[in-house]
Formats: C-alpha cells, sequence, structure tokens
C-alpha cells in the first residue's frame, strides 16, 4: 500500500516536473519524434522591423491583409495600462508614438503558427485537410479543404485566414518548402536580430537545440492544450 | 460593403468575422426542424390528442425546413462542390464530420414517416386520378396500395417506431449543432457544456411557435376556424420549454459574470457595446421577459379563445425574434472579440451577395413555399380538405 503510494507520488513529482521544465517528449531520447522540428522567438532580440513578415509574404505569394505571421508591439504604462499594436502586421515596421504617461516597458513579439503537437485545427478539421506531417508542420491540403472555416475559429492564436485567392484555410507552414530543400524559413533567414531560431530538436548542430536544453522557455496560451512546439524567450505575462 | 470599426487590438487575422449571416441561419432552420418534429411526436408518440390538427403539418413543417437546413452550409463553404467530402472522406475527430450522417439518417427517417402517414391519401388520390396524375400518385405509392385497416394498423406501428426514434434523433440533430460551438475551446463565448442544452432548448421553443403561427395563418387564409384546445395545448409546451429554455440561458452568462475569469472583461464589453441591441434588448429583455410573462397568462388564465390565440401568437412571433437573436448574438458575438482578449471588431452583413440579407431571406422563406408546393401535391389538412370534397 505504502510502496504504491509513494511510487504514485514519485509518477506525479516527475510528471509535474517535466510539465514546468519543459513540455514532455519534445526530444527524442524522451520518447519523442527524432524527425521534429521547433520554432524558437527570443522577444528579448526582436527589433521590430517587420522583414520577418515581408519576407513571408514575398516568399509565399500571401495576399493583402492576411498574415502568415505578424509583429506584435506591447507598451506597459506605469499605470499598468497595456498597448499593444501591429499596424500591417508589423509588415513596415513601427512608427514612434509618443505616450501621454511614462513606459515602463517595450517589447515586439512576433507571431506565427505554432505548430502544435495536439493542435485543435487538426482536430476540428472535417476532412482531414489540415494534418500534421511527419515531421511535426501543421499543413493544409489545399485540394481537400472545404474552407468551412471550422480550424479558423478552433485555432486561440489568431493564425489562420481565409485565402481569398485559394478560398481555402491557410496559414504558417514554417517554409516547408525551403526546409524540405535544408533551407531555414523565409523569416528565419532574413531576421537581422537572430530573434528567430529553426531546427530539428534532435539535430545537436541545430541553432535549437542548444536553446531547447539550456533555456527557461514559455509557449502561448498553455491551458488549450495544444502543445505549441513554437517557443519563447522572454514572454511577458501580458501576451496572450 | 460596411466598414470594420475595430476597438483595442485585434489579432491581424481577426479583423473579418469569417462565420457570417449564413451560420446564423444553419442552427437556426435546424432548430425549426427538431421543434417542428417533438411537436409531431408528442401526437404520434405521447399521444398528446390535442395536437392532431396539426401532427402531419408539423411533420411535414420539419421536412420543409430539414431540406433547406444545410443550403445556408453551402451559400457559405469556400469550396461548395466538395461538400459531400464531409461524408466521402470524413475526419472522425471532429465534431463537425458526423453531421453528413446524422442529417442523412434523420431526412431518410422524416421522409419515410411522411410516406407512411400519407400513403392512405396517396392510395386514395391516385385511385381518384386520371392520366399523368394517376401514374404520379401511384408512382408515390411505391406499388403498396392496400389501405385495409390491417396494412394501416401496421403503417400506425412502424409510425410510432420512426417517430419514438425520431425524437432522440431530432434532439442529437440539434444538441450536435450546440456542440460544434460549445465544443470549441479557443473560445470563451462559445466553449460551455450548456451550449448543446441550450441550442436543444431553443429549438423546440423556436420549432413550436413556427407551427402556432403558421397553422394560424394557414387557418386563415383557408378562412377556417382554428382549433383553440390545439393551439392551447401548443402554448403550454412553448411556455414549459421557455421557461427552461431562458433560465438556463441566462443561468450561463450569470454563471460567466460571477466566475469572472479574464475573458469576461472583452465578453462583457462585447455584450454592451456590440450586442446591446440584440442580445440586452431583443434575447434577453423584450422577447424573454414578455413570453416569459404573457405565456404564463395564457396558460394558467382563463380568457376569451381569442384573446388566448391572439397573445399566444404574439409571444411564438416574439420567441422566434429571440431565438434568432440567440443565434445571432452565439455565431457572430464569438467572433466580434479578438482571442488577444484585448479588441472588438464588427460585422454587418450585406444586403446582397453570396452571405447576404437577400439570400438569408429567401432561404428562411424557402421552407414555406415548399410547404405550400407539397400542400398541392398532398393534402395537410385531411380532414377539413377532404369534407370540403364529399360536400
Amino acid at each position: 500500500m505504502n510502496q504504491d503510494r509513494r511510487k504514485f507520488l514519485k509518477t506525479v513529482f516527475h510528471s509535474g516536473l517535466a510539465i514546468t521544465v519543459f513540455p514532455s517528449g519534445v526530444f527524442a531520447s524522451e520518447g519523442g519524434n527524432s524527425n521534429l522540428y521547433a520554432f524558437i522567438v527570443d522577444t528579448e532580440k526582436c527589433i521590430g522591423c517587420g522583414k520577418c513578415a515581408s519576407a513571408c509574404r514575398e516568399e509565399n505569394n500571401v495576399p493583402k491583409d492576411c498574415y502568415r505571421t505578424w509583429i506584435e508591439r506591447y507598451r506597459i504604462m506605469e499605470n499598468g495600462e497595456v498597448k499593444v499594436d501591429s499596424p500591417h502586421g508589423g509588415e513596415h515596421g513601427f512608427e514612434p508614438v509618443k505616450d501621454t504617461g511614462k513606459v515602463e516597458k517595450a517589447f515586439f513579439v512576433p507571431k506565427l503558427c505554432n505548430h502544435c503537437k495536439d493542435p485543435n485545427c487538426v482536430q476540428v478539421c472535417p476532412v482531414g485537410a489540415t494534418y500534421v506531417s511527419k515531421e511535426g508542420f501543421v499543413l493544409v491540403d489545399e485540394k481537400q479543404c472545404v474552407a468551412c472555416g471550422y480550424c479558423i475559429q478552433a485555432c486561440p492564436y489568431g493564425a489562420r485566414f481565409l485565402n481569398p485567392v485559394t478560398n481555402v484555410a491557410d496559414k504558417c507552414t514554417w517554409c516547408f518548402h525551403r526546409v524540405k530543400q535544408g533551407l531555414d524559413p523565409a523569416c528565419v533567414t532574413v531576421c537581422p536580430a537572430k530573434a528567430r531560431l529553426f531546427g530539428k530538436i534532435d539535430d545537436v548542430n541545430s541553432s535549437v537545440h542548444k536553446v531547447l536544453k539550456e533555456k527557461r522557455l514559455q509557449i502561448l496560451k498553455p491551458e488549450t492544450g495544444n502543445n505549441p512546439m513554437a517557443f519563447y524567450i522572454g514572454l511577458d505575462k501580458e501576451v496572450r | 460593403m460596411h466598414e470594420i470599426i475595430t476597438q483595442g487590438f485585434l489579432f491581424p487575422n481577426e479583423i473579418h468575422v469569417h462565420w457570417s449571416l449564413m451560420i446564423v441561419l444553419y442552427p437556426y432552420i435546424t432548430g425549426l426542424v427538431a421543434g417542428a418534429f417533438i411537436v409531431s411526436s408528442l401526437y404520434h408518440v405521447f399521444g398528446v390528442k390535442e395536437l392532431e390538427p396539426i401532427a402531419k403539418f408539423s411533420l411535414v413543417g420539419a421536412f420543409c425546413f430539414l431540406i433547406f437546413a444545410c443550403t445556408p452550409l453551402l451559400f457559405h463553404l469556400g469550396h461548395p462542390e466538395r461538400a459531400l467530402n464531409i461524408m466521402f472522406t470524413p475526419k472522425f475527430t471532429s465534431a463537425m464530420s458526423g453531421f453528413g450522417y446524422i442529417y442523412a439518417f434523420y431526412l431518410l427517417l422524416v421522409i419515410l414517416e411522411i410516406w407512411l402517414v400519407f400513403r392512405p391519401d396517396i392510395v386514395r388520390l391516385a385511385d381518384k386520378g386520371k392520366g399523368i396524375v394517376k401514374v404520379f400518385y401511384t408512382v408515390l405509392a411505391l406499388g403498396s396500395s392496400d389501405v385495409s385497416e390491417e396494412t394501416l394498423k401496421v403503417d400506425r406501428k412502424i409510425t410510432l417506431f420512426l417517430a419514438s426514434v425520431g425524437i432522440p434523433s431530432a434532439c442529437i440533430l440539434h444538441g450536435y449543432v450546440g456542440f460544434l460551438f460549445g465544443s470549441l475551446k479557443s473560445n470563451p463565448w462559445w466553449s460551455t457544456p450548456l451550449m448543446p442544452v441550450i441550442f436543444l432548448l431553443s429549438a423546440i421553443v423556436s420549432g413550436i411557435s413556427v407551427l402556432a403561427v403558421s397553422y394560424v395563418v394557414v387557418m386563415k387564409i383557408k378562412k377556417q376556424p382554428v382549433d383553440n384546445a390545439c393551439l392551447k395545448s401548443l402554448f403550454t409546451y412553448l411556455w414549459a420549454f421557455f421557461i427552461l429554455d431562458v433560465t438556463l440561458e441566462s443561468l450561463e452568462v450569470i454563471t460567466m459574470l460571477y466566475e469572472s475569469h479574464e475573458e469576461w472583461h472583452i465578453i462583457s464589453q462585447m455584450l454592451t457595446q456590440k450586442l446591446g441591441f440584440s442580445y440586452i434588448f431583443l434575447q434577453m429583455s423584450v422577447c424573454s421577459v414578455i413570453p416569459f410573462i404573457m405565456l404564463g397568462f395564457v396558460v394558467l388564465k382563463k380568457m376569451k379563445n381569442s384573446t388566448r390565440n391572439t397573445l399566444g401568437i404574439i409571444c411564438s412571433v416574439m420567441i422566434l425574434v429571440q431565438v434568432l437573436a440567440m443565434r445571432w448574438n452565439v455565431v457572430i458575438g464569438g467572433q466580434l472579440f479578438s482571442k488577444s482578449l484585448r479588441g472588438l471588431t464588427s460585422y454587418t452583413p450585406t444586403v446582397l451577395g453570396r452571405e447576404g440579407l437577400l439570400v438569408a431571406l429567401v432561404l428562411l422563406a424557402a421552407p414555406f413555399v415548399t410547404m405550400y408546393i407539397f400542400n398541392l401535391i398532398l393534402p395537410l389538412w385531411d380532414k377539413t380538405d377532404a369534407k370540403a370534397e364529399e360536400a
């Protein structure tokens, strides 16, 4: 009886630790898939230049007013007020603003599809048009999508949109077509501040491997249980 | 094109409301189906004799609404030509993937029940008809021309079985539509286990209301008196279900307010600033409180039949508006606030266009036109019509 209880408590303790420190099973050595990729956004490095968003639009022919990636600017005022903006998705950078009160802290947060491990969008797609590739990329089969919009509603991050040209659900693919050729996603390539990192989780030479092993990371909206594979460094509590 | 007015911060892809007026109509029409079918079952299964005058009408009503229940979806889909993929290549982890099957099963069940209920009429019209009319009704009889008391008894048994199966099916059909919204954890305005129950109850009250109003209108057109006992019975059921419906709708929001999770901040802004008219005024005030109290009087107080019928019909119309407002507030409301919980957007339906008001009106009128055509083919008001023919 006591043995059982000890075993149970041990399991609970280890599970708790695993959840707190890092989402379990990310590394192959922890029972994960060795082909998986991860994306890391360092909000402490992002300068809000918008190069990533415009490179994405060019690389992927993203239609006007639709965004596969965007940058949010946060200004947290002395009185606690939080001001957030993202004009044109931050694609053209950010104009300086004159705030009346004192800005306590300000920072940029790039956003994109999180390519979740347990994606809600894949769960709700009624025809299986949205799926997870063996490398962990969440993709859309344009020929299968009926454009019902259920995935758009189900994504808690606002990462999906209805492409007005193809008339199907669209989103960031982490530039799957480039990655297949051994290249990094366009946004990662053009980032002058190295605020975006991408690579194979288990590849010791990849830019993400060491960061994943050593840094304390956050994910967006962990309460949804979607288990994003995009991790953030320096995420403020005000970011949703 | 109306200008979209936004407040605060929205994720850039959230400016446009994606599920439009058509997605408001979809649960509204589906709800009318479920409600109408349950009324027909009250007679066929539960033996509520007072409802006999509208037993056939309610069944046909359910059918006419049912065949148009999916049309708003087809107008909405980006690729309607792929609509059947939902049945051919379904992905069962999706709450939506079962809809095609549930819908098809229910449609089959309703058609079968209608055929059995109208079989004596079909046979009578086949016997009476000449030329092409005779051929038409003979084909419709599917070779089953025996209308002896013995076969009719079998028909009634099967009808009873189908109607019994139909009740849970109607509940599943509409509870399921509520589940489509209620199971989306990304949206705090939708994600509540109460959603399927609220959808079901509002479906029942809208179905009863549409039948009551249509019945009175049809009788007025036919210049025949209404059956007062039938209407009173309808109003009684309407009141009972409406009490439950309004209570649960109120409890849902009261719980959100009391719990005051972080999303309540933006939801309360959405309700007061964006849905002030459709939610606070229509759904929760005027079209809830008045019918709620007035139906109590209609049911409990002794009054002249004509007064009761007038008041009851006013309540029914208000409930039809209340349920439509509820569908709007759920579907559109859930998209008016950002998932960043920091901003609001706006939505005004266009008049023209694939998902505009005009199409919506046509879709709402279509079931009634179908009912009219159905009545030309098969008499909905058999007793009165047969008597008139005999005379």
